[in-house]
């Protein structure tokens, strides 16, 4: 929702970054304030993904221009860790699988350094598990989740909302989920969107990157964003996402003779 | 590779030190006159002498083997020691009477000597290079009929069991080093656990190797009767020397009809420095027969230190239902290179094996898993399972599986898994994702891929395992 006492969270400006001496980003400007959902949509190579993993601090990808504030800070100068401490949460497209080490043991290390870093108390084994099962009602998560390995054998739709249950534990300020929609059927995707909807309020902001128009249907941005070759083209309300799903996004294109072409790619 | 990855590697060795005691060492080089020398020091008996002769002779014929994925120079063995022992005032009546300087070393590395301190609850035999320098709870575990002593002790007061079983599982020309070991072994552990006795404690070996150019010869012998049970620990070390120190040890272990036995090592000798220079030669014969029906052995290492690691515990499953078990983690860093395995031979009917093997390796280390699971045509019913995952940090560094399956009964079942696996950059950065950090992520990771082994270790050793991983690790990710 846009609320009229809210506060800037992140801005990024002229942003450009590149991944093994290719150029992705070339200049993204966007604002995100508290109590608002951005969806961020555009053509596969058109850098969604790419700018979700710079925000977070992928290793891979170099920042070559432009500034990001997160909450006023210079987020280019906090460590990957240190900017999910400081409430930056990024949703994984795939999540990784960590075998041998238990889900509840892996979230509790991820809750319990979060929380200290800021500043609050931690929680020991037993009360941890009262607290993240009652978060797993949110999700309808079997208990069991708990018990297995991070990931390991976990089904699509087990992996993504597993990444929605940390996201409750860690309380961030921004959420960037990257295609949390992908490979899940619909009942998945509305537990999944379910539980988004629940944990955004008028604190925090959601950034969804996404592909498809179905997400939107469960949960509803305040703005969408189109990208193309690096850089946001087009900005508009909830009605653009419902006019790219039936016109795709060629029509927007900046590119020469792009109206005949299968689409940017970078 | 990221520079997160490029650094996990660093904490100083922490068992380097060297205790300032006054030791006698025998000159260096060997010959017939050394083994006489060994012999006499330790006034065995005429057969024991010979014993050594005759493996002495036969090593003569041999050739150190070449097989192995590791390279070092050759090892010059006139240039080593082949006797050296801590120079006792008198015999000792007990544990108060311990030179205080090898009491405190021991302190230091954290075992415990003093039998009053029962808060350990663990049996310890003590080898000081060449010598066992004590052994705790001797007369507790005599009361139910166990003999945990040196195996010089038991070569004066058990002389038939020594007899009958040294040698029985390893031969004197077994191989290369096991034939060395079998002609200057100077001390080492001997444990009897006798018919239906369950061992009430931990029994367990520290080796430690103090004087630089000094070859340690261990020899440990368990023998578990029918129905008896033990489970038995070993731990090492030594002190950092630029030179590169020889451990050359045999183990052999028996179980008659429904015996048990649990041998678990945690070997932390010195690796060397992070260019590769000093360290242990870990070359090592350990072997368990299992003699008897429905008997059990199970081997548990955690292989963190030695330049070079030469090593494969096996079972010689002949009793009926008899199980062997294998289950190893070997990390390797820097310039460690390690090639260990297990070999799994099954005759008896309905023979089982499990091997469970994680190879970890990280700098410019080599890493190898070497195993053979044979299944000979009287092992009918016959069953193996073999998993050997391996773990790589960083992209300087080696990991193989050498596994030989040889099967001569076509009713037997043989299973081998294998995977190699990266802590790499997206693994990394999932968990810095959220707030965890480099190191931290790393030790988790490897304790979640070597969950299956520490889990067979006695509480202690895995919390000191795990620990260890962790030490060994630290630096190599920044």
């Amino acid at each position: 929702m846009i609320c009229q006492d809210s506060k800037t969270l992140l801005e990024v400006c002229g942003l450009r970054a590149t991944v093994n001496g290719v150029e992705i980003l070339k200049g993204m400007d966007l604002t995100v304030k508290s109590g608002e959902v951005h969806a961020i949509m555009g053509p596969n190579g058109s850098g969604k993904s790419t700018f979700a993993k710079v925000l977070a601090g992928h290793p891979a990808y170099v920042v070559t221009g432009g500034t990001v504030l997160f909450e006023g800070r210079d987020l280019f100068a906090l460590a990957p860790e240190e900017r999910a401490r400081a409430g930056l949460f990024l949703g994984f497209q795939y999540p990784i699988e960590i075998p041998g080490v238990a889900n509840s043991q892996f979230l509790r290390l991820a809750y319990n350094t979060v929380q200290t870093g800021r500043g609050r108390d931690e929680l020991d084994p037993l009360e941890f598990d009262d607290f993240v099962r009652e978060k797993m009602k949110l999700l309808e998560m079997n208990p069991d989740f708990l018990d297995r390995s991070v990931n390991e054998g976990f089904s699509g739709g087990e992996k993504k909302r597993n990444e929605i249950l940390q996201m409750a534990l860690l309380e961030p300020r921004v959420a960037i989920l990257d295609e949390t929609d992908s490979g899940l059927d619909i009942d998945a995707l509305r537990i999944v969107a379910g539980g988004v909807n629940q944990l955004a309020n008028k604190d925090n902001a959601v950034i969804l990157v996404t592909h498809y128009q179905r997400l939107l249907n469960y949960i509803e941005p305040d703005y969408v964003h189109v990208t193309e070759a690096g850089r946001i083209i087009k900005t508009g309300p909830k009605a653009l996402a419902l006019e790219l799903e039936s016109r795709g996004y060629d029509w927007l294109s900046t590119k020469p003779g792009a109206e005949h072409g299968a689409g940017a790619a970078a | 590779m990221s520079s997160v990855l490029q650094n996990l590697v660093n904490k100083p060795y922490e068992h380097g030190f060297v205790t300032a005691i006054e030791s006698d060492t025998a000159a260096k080089g060997l010959s017939e006159d050394t083994i006489r020398m060994i012999s006499a020091k330790k006034k065995e008996p005429q057969w024991l002498l010979d014993f050594r002769l005759k493996a002495y002779q036969h090593w003569l014929t041999m050739t150190p083997p070449q097989w192995a994925n590791v390279k070092y120079p050759p090892v010059d063995f006139q240039a080593i020691s082949y006797y050296s022992a801590p120079k006792a005032k008198k015999k000792l009546a007990s544990m108060d009477e311990v030179d205080p300087e090898l009491l405190k070393t021991f302190e230091k590395l954290g075992v415990p000597m003093n039998e009053r301190a029962k808060l350990a609850g663990v049996a310890v035999d003590v080898i000081f290079d060449s010598v066992s320098v004590a052994t705790t709870y001797k007369a507790k575990l005599a009361e139910v009929g166990i003999i945990f002593c040196s195996i010089s002790e038991a070569v004066h007061d058990h002389p038939e069991l020594i007899r009958k079983y040294m040698g029985s599982v390893v031969p004197v020309g077994d191989n290369y080093y096991a034939a060395l070991n079998s002609a200057v072994f100077t001390d080492g552990s001997f444990c009897f656990i006798p018919k239906g006795v369950k061992c009430p404690m931990d029994l367990s070996t520290y080796f430690r190797i103090n004087t630089e150019e000094s070859g340690q010869f261990e020899r440990t012998l368990i023998i578990a009767e029918d129905g008896a049970s033990v489970s038995y620990l070993e731990g090492c070390t030594a002190p950092k020397f630029d030179t590169n120190q020889l451990h050359a040890a045999v183990v052999e272990l028996v179980a008659l009809d429904n015996a048990d036995i649990k041998y678990s090592t945690v070997q932390n000798w010195y690796a060397g420095d992070e260019n590769g220079v000093g360290g242990i030669y870990n070359f090592v014969t350990k072997r368990g027969l299992c003699k008897g029906v429905n008997s059990r052995i199970s081997w548990t290492q955690v292989e963190t230190g030695s330049a070079i690691t030469w090593k494969y515990p096996s079972c010689i499953l002949r009793g009926e239902n008899s199980v062997g078990e294998f289950y190893s983690v070997a990390l390797t860093n820097h310039y460690q290179q390690a090639d260990t395995g297990t070999k799994m031979i099954h005759i008896g009917k309905n023979t089982r094996s499990k091997i469970v093997s994680k190879g970890i390796s990280a700098g410019h280390s080599s890493n190898s898993y070497r195993g053979l699971v044979r299944i000979a045509p009287t092992a009918t019913g016959a069953r193996n399972y073999s998993q050997c995952d391996s773990m790589l940090i960083g992209d300087q560094c080696s990991a193989n599986t050498f596994p030989y399956i040889q099967v001569s009964n076509p009713g037997a079942k043989v299973e081998h898994e294998a995977s190699t696996s990266k802590i790499g950059e997206d693994q990394l950065f999932y968990f810095a994702q959220r707030g965890i950090g480099g190191e931290e992520a790393v030790s988790m990771i490897i304790n979640g891929f070597c969950k299956d082994v520490f889990q067979q270790l006695p509480m202690e050793f895995a919390v000191e395992a795990t620990k260890l991983l962790g030490v060994k690790l630290e630096g190599s990710v920044g």
